[in-house]
């Protein structure tokens, strides 16, 4: 099967293709330069004015496992106002902040992407997230497993085991949760909160442990690095949403000895304590400090305005913001001397000073960050908000004079803090390609995504040029997937069920006598029913395992 | 066979040695208890699918099976003892059929659901228990008529990750009448304090210590037979404890409006976390009740007790209840699956009624057509969540099997349809 995209204009940022009209050929999944001689074009689509990009990849995205199960249960009042019906084509649903899975798949394609990827997978609940993930039709997923919690790497760093035996831990985890990288949420924290402690800053110890969120930063920085996993360490950082933490999130990009490390949703790490009500903006320091460090890479989880709800393993924080709820109900949990999860019901609301300032400090961060390669589109979904609020958020990043508008309608409180004003830059189709696709794809560590060079997986998605960049990415002409046609004018015509990304990093399997005694001792599972194997995956005849290299990881910095 | 799960109970303890005959008959060796033995000494069989109690072949009960479900307006998909993949076959046929989804618990599982979705709580896995509690509450059961290893595992186990001593965890039974608490004996002997009242008085008495503990003042002596000044030590230990556990089975608090129970239980322990820790332990995971749950959340956005009638799910505990569809007639037809269980039988109706149930179960009512299915975990694969809604185990092919997993004859009616 062969098909042939004709005159588009093409941004490929991995090529440096800037809005160049050319052809694209697909055969069988794949992209070719060329069709062989003679050989018959089977589809062939005019694309002359169209914008063709590689398929959006959201490389931190809750859309699997336990939590958001929690957060899907927790608000049956959200899903009532937005039902899903079925079609001939499509199952049923719900949406709006958590949707069902098969919801999530098909309005993910809807807006081009074809990959998502869930960032908190708990060792103990990977077997669910990929379950969910597995009835999410259509887009490509994966998951990085939490670790930095967990009993197994507190006790091995209390006991000041070598880097190489944490390496093996890290690897063996990486496989039995079937994930793409390692996450850290609150470093070391979702443990010390089980131990009664409430706050734990970069060089605080654990009190059990006494080991600190440096040390435990450091230890998997570099065991991420020493395995040749391609996404850096993904850090959910200490102290999330208090003011003052820009001083942490400065002082962790600075002090973990120069591994490399993905900040997420570092929007909710950048708040200052100036001005009357001791909240700030921290973001020109940390666009300045991003921009120094190359090594450094982070998301924004954004914040939209309305109805959301946070999910996260981050249980300390969590239940430190539970007063705030909206609705008034939430769900903490301690997890399997393993990690946590709070799920808590959030409104932001543009009149509200704190709410319509961490709106302009994320945009403030897009904004000040100059290279869109180590800066990527995220609103935390469903934390910042919905997925399904990305083609606004690329309006607010493309179009000054949209974002200023909206800028005017906030509490005036906050505009009089924030700098956004006089920020005149405007994201090109181009930054933008690069942060949804060519730089996605490179941070997570898919070598065949995010472009559209020979031999990428033809994932395409095409877009009717309109200079309303929110209407331009609602709704694309075409999305392919794998070569497939599954979107037309901005709704399903095929379902297919992507693949399950991987990296399976090699290391010294007598790690397992270690892990397995550990099992026995403490657990109620023995260590081989942990194991999330391939079956686990591919057991209902739709997904499969797609293993990517374990190479072309980013530079130390020296 | 080694590190066998067994799915008997929501413990899904997967330490057991099962032994395995030439005629496929299953025997735990090691690590058993009473349920287990009952389960996996269940010996094989494969009886034949039978239409209007005649033994039809497999293909002729798909057949009669679909034509019920195809001419009925709103079907009920009841009883859903199953396992994740049986219940994702159902979830399907649910949708296309336009059909009503309940399970067996849920009288008792809604009521923490209730809850969760009225205020939410803050609770903890197995694991957590097994090595943090020094104070567990237990209210209105015994817990190990429900789940008769849990004290072996999760509370004397011994060995405990933070250098406790396991024998000097503390162990107060709360409300219910005549409840054995031999298993809250400690290894040294030591007996567990027993605050007994009916089980119709735990809603005051549990109203009393939530009021306690958040430091406000009774002018009762005694609520529910129990005296104030005794709540009041306890609520001074729970205040106290490093790390209390409350645990309760909704099943067994079997009265009416029993989820504001629940949730003076589980308001107590967020207030306890304001300086100390706590958590809640719902116990439950009879019957698939977890999986049934989960998977329906992840695919239709909410818990059981949804219909697709309307074309897309709707979500009501109290209307898509099986009794109360059965009693006003909105549900048409039955579909009741009991794959683990053979004595849990559908509840009486004149409903054309379809069963997909164990090997081994004996009806009163002879159904228009009755589906023997596999076990999941001694005749097929499958995925299995525990109790504590988080853990879910693989479960094991143990022997070879004639019989049809639930979700190949789901698949095949859908296909029918």
């Amino acid at each position: 099967m062969l098909i042939k995209l004709t005159g588009g204009t093409v941004y490929d940022p991995a090529h440096g293709i800037n809005g160049k009209v050319m052809d694209i050929y697909a055969r069988d999944g794949r992209i070719v330069d060329r069709p062989r001689d003679g050989e018959r074009i089977d589809q062939e689509y005019n694309l002359a004015g169209k914008v063709v990009m590689a398929g959006a990849i959201d490389m931190h995205t809750h859309i699997g496992g336990g939590k958001v199960n929690i957060a899907r249960t927790l608000l049956p009042e959200d899903h009532r106002g937005d039902p899903v019906p079925h079609s001939d084509l499509c199952r049923a649903g719900c949406g709006h902040a958590v949707p069902s899975t098969l919801t999530t798949g098909y309005r993910y394609a809807e807006m081009g992407y074809t990959a998502g990827f869930e960032p908190a997978v708990l060792p103990m609940n990977a077997r669910q997230a990929h379950l969910e993930m597995g009835d999410t039709p259509i887009i490509d997923k994966g998951g990085y497993a939490m670790l930095g919690s967990d009993d197994m790497l507190l006790r091995m760093m209390a006991a000041n085991k070598d880097q190489n035996a944490i390496n093996d831990y890290v690897a063996w985890t990486i496989h039995a949760s079937q994930a793409m990288g390692i996450k850290v949420v609150n470093a070391g924290g979702i443990s010390a909160f089980k131990f009664n402690q409430r706050m734990l800053d970069l060089d605080e110890k654990n009190a059990y442990y006494q080991v600190t969120p440096r040390e435990v930063l450091q230890r998997l920085s570099r065991a991420v690095h020493e395995l040749g996993v391609p996404h850096p360490l993904h850090v959910h950082g200490n102290n999330l949403g208090v003011p003052g933490n820009v001083e942490t999130t400065l002082n962790t990009i600075a002090g973990i000895d120069g591994y490399p490390l993905h900040l997420t949703h570092i929007q909710f790490h950048s708040y200052g304590t100036e001005g009357d009500r001791k909240f700030s903006s921290g973001a020109a320091r940390i666009a300045e400090a991003i921009n120094k460090n190359k090594h450094i890479s982070a998301d924004v989880g954004q914040i939209l305005f309305g109805q959301t709800v946070t999910a996260s393993g981050d249980n300390m924080s969590q239940f430190r913001n539970a007063g705030h709820a909206t609705p008034n109900k939430w769900v903490c949990m301690d997890i399997e001397c393993d990690a946590g999860c709070g799920v808590v019901p959030f409104k932001y609301k543009d009149q509200n000073f704190v709410n319509a300032l961490q709106w302009a400090i994320g945009l403030e961060i897009f904004l000040l960050v100059d290279d869109p390669w180590r800066i990527f589109l995220t609103t935390d979904h469903p934390n910042g908000a919905p997925f399904t609020s990305y083609p606004h958020l690329i309006k607010l990043l493309m179009d000054k004079t949209f974002r200023n508008e909206m800028l005017s309608r906030i509490s005036p409180d906050a505009q009089a803090m924030s700098t956004l004003a006089s920020i005149d830059r405007e994201y090109s189709l181009y930054e933008i390609a690069i942060m949804t696709r060519a730089g996605a794809a490179k941070l997570v560590g898919l070598h065949d995504r995010g472009h559209l060079g020979q031999g990428a997986a033809a994932d395409i998605t095409v877009y009717t040029d309109n200079a309303d960049r929110e209407k331009m990415f609602a709704k694309p002409d075409y999305v392919f997937k794998d070569g497939h046609l599954v979107v037309k004018d901005g709704s399903v015509v095929k379902v297919t069920w992507g693949a399950t990304h991987v990296v399976k990093p090699e290391f010294d399997r007598s790690i397992e006598k270690e892990i397995a005694k550990y099992y026995d001792t403490y657990h109620t599972v023995k260590m081989d029913h942990v194991k999330v194997t391939d079956q686990h995956i591919a057991d209902d005849g739709r997904g499969h395992v797609q293993v990517q290299a374990c190479e072309g990881r980013r530079e130390k910095l020296v | 066979m080694d590190s066998v799960t067994c799915p008997f109970c929501g413990l899904l303890c997967d330490d057991l040695a099962v032994a395995r005959d030439a005629a496929g008959s299953l025997n735990v060796a090691k690590n058993g208890c009473q349920k287990s033995i009952t389960f996996f000494g269940r010996a094989p069989q494969a009886p034949s699918a039978r239409v209007g109690g005649k033994p039809v072949d497999l293909k002729e009960a798909v057949a009669k099976a679909a034509e019920i479900i195809g001419n009925a307006r709103h079907p009920l998909i009841a009883g859903l003892g199953t396992e994740v993949q049986g219940m994702r076959a159902v979830m399907s046929l649910a949708d296309k059929a336009g059909a009503a989804l309940d399970h067996m618990n849920s009288n008792g599982f809604m009521r923490n659901i209730q809850v969760v979705q009225n205020s939410g709580w803050q609770i903890c896995t197995l694991t957590e228990v097994r090595n943090r509690v020094d104070l567990l509450v237990i209210v209105g059961t015994d817990i190990v008529s429900l789940f008769p290893r849990f004290f072996e595992r999760e509370v004397w186990n011994g060995v405990s990750m933070f250098d406790q001593d396991t024998s000097t965890r503390e162990i107060v039974y709360l409300g219910g009448r005549d409840i054995d608490t031999s298993a809250g004996i400690a290894p040294d002997g030591r007996k567990p304090d027993v605050l007994p009242c009916d089980l119709e008085q735990t809603p005051a008495v549990l109203a009393a210590l939530r009021a306690l503990v958040s430091g406000k003042k009774l002018h009762a002596t005694e609520v529910g037979g129990i005296a104030v000044a005794e709540l009041e030590k306890l609520a001074q230990r729970l205040l106290a404890a490093k790390y209390s556990v409350i645990a309760w089975a909704a099943g067994t608090l079997n009265f009416p409006h029993a989820e504001l129970t629940v949730q003076n239980i589980t308001e107590m322990v967020k207030t306890l976390n304001k300086t100390t820790r706590s958590s809640g332990l719902p116990l439950g995971g009879i019957e698939g009740d977890m999986n049934a749950n989960q998977v329906s959340a992840w695919i239709s956005g909410y818990p059981v007790r949804t219909s697709y009638a309307r074309t897309y799910p709707e979500h009501d505990p109290y209307h898509f209840s099986t009794d109360q569809l059965l009693a006003s007639g909105e549900a048409d037809a039955m579909l009741w699956v009991s794959s683990f269980n053979p004595d849990r039988t559908p509840p009486k109706t004149d409903l054309p009624t379809v069963v997909f149930g164990h090997a081994h179960m004996k009806l009163d009512h002879e159904p228009e057509v009755f589906i023997p299915v596999g076990t999941p975990g001694a005749d097929h694969k499958g995925i299995m969540f525990r109790s504590d809604n988080v853990v879910s185990l693989p479960l094991d092919q143990l022997r070879a099997s004639a019989l049809p997993t639930l979700g190949q004859v789901l698949n095949a009616i859908e296909q029918a349809l």
